[in-house]
């Protein structure tokens, strides 16, 4: 195997890197992907409680790195998911405690035994985020349909473009077609435009984000939901697999979604 | 009175657009550290230095930024009367 190194950022915090880090580790390694996702935000680590793994870590990174462990013995088995690990960040020291070949060296380590390793990026443009994109293969950058968030992420675009770590590729986050639609909202359209890369995922606002964090339970294990289904989506998209942008119109109510079933003679499209 | 006009539309004009206007500005700013004092005073250089050789009507000349996908060029336009005659 010669894993890949798949980085998630977006300058702005809280618009869903780690979120996106966790389901996209669920997703890749449900398709029978080995996987390991690694925090990276030392000092404010939450990778662990998105992926309810947090009453298991002994181990961190700055362990592995400050030679107080195995890198094997900070990798955290994930019980539910075949083939899914993680590597903790610290949380009593800080982004200084790890350096760019610092995490070249521990992603090197882990390439012949993983498909992919995902970084989850700490927010702004600093150590943290200079850690996570050093030993990138594939950048993707999250951002949401706001001013502040698309500004942010083309600070990033234009940042992995110099390290030469790029083309990045965009994921739009708790988009509401309902608001676009009414023009309070920026389009995809308009997002993809202004930040000229290419887009990878559109994930939906779902409340059944909020309610599968509180449980540790990763949304990608909700064959149901929306932005389970957009965040599966991407994962297919990142193994170079081309699949069609969920269809998020609101007018995809029921009467539509009945119409379409229907016309697709009873098929059930994504 | 246009302006009063312009307020109006302007309040009635969908957020998401004035959204999209204020980031295309923002983002030519941020990815070419030029602000808009800068670019003015760049302006008046330009001037300067074309007007040692050609006449130009100065209140015509234009310097914006344009986009082509990640890249800024930045454009001048810069209208001519005739050139001084020469020997």
């Amino acid at each position: 195997m010669a894993g890949k190194v798949l980085t998630i950022t977006s300058g702005k915090g809280g618009v869903g890197k780690t979120t996106i880090t966790a389901n996209l580790g669920v997703a890749l390694a449900s398709h029978n992907q080995k996987v390991v996702c690694i925090d990276g935000d030392i000092g404010l680590r939450n990778l662990d409680v998105v992926l309810g793994l947090e009453n298991r870590i002994v181990y961190d990174i700055v362990d592995v790195v400050e030679g107080r462990c195995k890198l094997r013995q900070a990798m955290i088995r994930d019980k539910r998911i075949e083939g899914l690990f993680l590597i903790p960040a610290a949380q009593t020291r800080d982004k200084t405690a790890v350096s760019p070949s610092d995490m070249i060296r521990v992603c090197d380590e882990l390439r012949p035994d993983f498909d992919w390793i995902i970084v989850d990026s700490p927010a702004g443009i600093e150590r943290g985020f200079r850690n996570a994109i050093a030993p990138a293969d594939h950048v993707l950058v999250v951002t949401n349909p706001e001013v502040s968030a698309v500004r942010d992420a083309d600070r990033i675009i234009g940042i992995v473009e110099a390290e030469e770590k790029g083309p990045a590729r965009l994921i739009i986050n708790r988009i509401d077609p309902v608001m676009v639609e009414r023009g309070d909202m920026i389009s995809t359209e308009d997002i993809v435009e202004l930040l000229a890369i290419e887009l990878i995922g559109i994930i939906p606002e779902d409340s059944e984000v909020i309610i599968s964090t509180n449980r540790g339970m990763p949304i990608a294990l909700n064959g149901k939901s929306k932005a389970g289904q957009a965040l599966q989506n991407i994962a297919r998209r990142v193994t170079g697999e081309t699949v069609p942008f969920l269809e998020l119109s609101h007018q995809g109510g029921f009467i539509r979604q009945l119409g379409k079933i229907f016309s697709s003679g009873g098929s059930k499209n994504e | 009175m246009s302006s009063f006009i312009d307020r109006l539309t302007n309040r009635n004009r969908k957020s998401a657009n004035q959204a999209k206007d204020r980031l295309q500005l923002v983002l030519i700013h941020d990815r070419t550290n030029l602000s808009s004092v800068v670019l003015e005073t760049m302006k008046d250089e330009i001037i300067a230095v074309i007007t040692r050789h050609i006449d130009i009507e100065p209140d015509m000349v234009k310097i914006e930024i344009n986009k082509d996908g990640r890249q800024q060029r930045l454009i001048a336009d810069i209208p001519i009367l005739g050139a001084k005659r020469r020997r």
